[in-house]
């Protein structure tokens, strides 16, 4: 209870909500990016989903609490391990298979429709998945950390005082 | 057809809300209206991928715009609309509608894709007849994207992660502060 951000954010119901709700949007985030291959969806929609788990406990608990649970340079990290994960696919169908992102993990017939199936596609979701979900957490992060004031007349962007990172 | 017609009638009523009103706030619910019934369109059309990412982008992109910039930022909007800009935005859209029309001719009737008319030669025919072979998935969009055509995912994710670089790098602050520094430390030296 002597936690310095605990008076942050919105109310007592709104946070417990989001308490009970953050698990579940995370866990629907990561079942539409690792069936991306079998059902509709993919690293995109569920990076973005995966993001707004992130950005609800961002606003219900406040920047403090919200940073902690992903901290900018976690998640530029992990922006970049997406990244990275996605081109050394593209760069290993070279190795492998002789042309930039060739599939070189092959399906047999009797693998159709299972989880386990088609290759290199699942790992580039994921990739994708995680790259999209940092980036647009970030761009939440970083515009609420600034705003657009008047100073002498001129409009700037200026940092929020209250946040100290 | 119907449903599609009453969508697209209230699509045009938001974006027209949202161009004239003078609060921000409006203007940027209109938006979202606008977003959340593209997506219901794009399920009746029969592209359920492309309804999921439409409809989780436009939550994030409201909640985004309202909680980030709006409650915080100068959203006044004044002045009088200036005459110039107004008429070349009116020709530049008649211009526009005129070129669509002429476009719209030339397109197959509603619900009558290309490849029914050429199921020989339609490049997609390959894509949907040997996509699960080849590829070895099942859902034939993700098979696309990420097999046949991954070479231009990986310039949308370079896309995304360049603007987010080139925010933070705006955005930091210590740099800036060694950099303001450095400059005095420079004039000492010189």
């Amino acid at each position: 209870m002597n936690d310095p951000h605990a008076k942050e954010g919105m109310s007592l119901i709104v946070k417990t909500v989001t308490r009970w709700l953050k698990g579940f949007l995370l866990l629907y985030g990561a079942y539409i990016v690792l069936y991306g291959h079998l059902t509709p969806g993919g690293g995109f929609a569920g990076g973005v989903i995966v993001a707004c788990a992130f950005i609800l406990v961002f606003l219900a608990c406040g920047a403090g609490i919200g940073h902690r649970t992903l901290g900018r340079l976690a998640a530029s990290e992990l922006d970049s391990a997406g990244a990275l994960i996605f081109t050394a696919v593209g760069a290993l169908g070279i190795a492998l298979g002789g042309v930039f992102f060739r599939n070189f993990i092959r399906t047999p017939p009797e693998a159709h429709f299972r989880l386990l199936s088609s290759g290199v596609i699942p790992v580039c979701n994921i990739a994708i998945g995680l790259k999209v979900g940092t980036s647009l957490f970030m761009v939440l992060a970083i515009l609420s950390a600034v705003h657009v004031a008047v100073k002498g007349g001129r409009r700037r962007m200026v940092r929020r005082r209250e946040d100290k990172s | 057809m119907t449903i599609l017609a009453a969508l697209l009638f209230l699509m045009l009523v938001g974006a027209i809300i949202a161009v004239e009103t003078t609060n921000l706030l409006s203007a940027v619910i209109s938006v979202g209206a606008v977003g959340f019934l593209l997506s219901i369109a794009f399920l009746f059309l029969g592209a359920p991928d492309i309804a999921i990412t439409q409809l989780v982008v436009e939550i994030l992109c409201l909640v985004i715009l309202i909680r980030a910039t709006i409650s915080r930022d100068l959203t006044a909007v004044s002045g009088e609309r200036e005459f110039f800009g107004m008429v070349v935005g009116v020709a530049l859209v008649v211009l526009v509608a005129l070129a669509g029309i002429a476009a719209f001719e030339q397109f197959p009737p509603f619900g009558e894709p290309v490849m029914a008319r050429f199921p020989d030669d339609a490049p997609s025919a390959t894509y949907l007849a040997e996509g699960l072979d080849r590829t070895g998935a099942a859902n034939i969009v993700t098979a696309v994207i990420l097999d046949f055509r991954a070479y231009d995912t990986l310039g949308e994710a370079t896309v995304l992660f360049c603007a987010i670089l080139g925010a933070l790098a705006l955005m930091r602050r210590r740099a800036r502060r060694q950099r303001d520094g450095d400059e005095t430390e420079e004039g000492d030296a010189a």
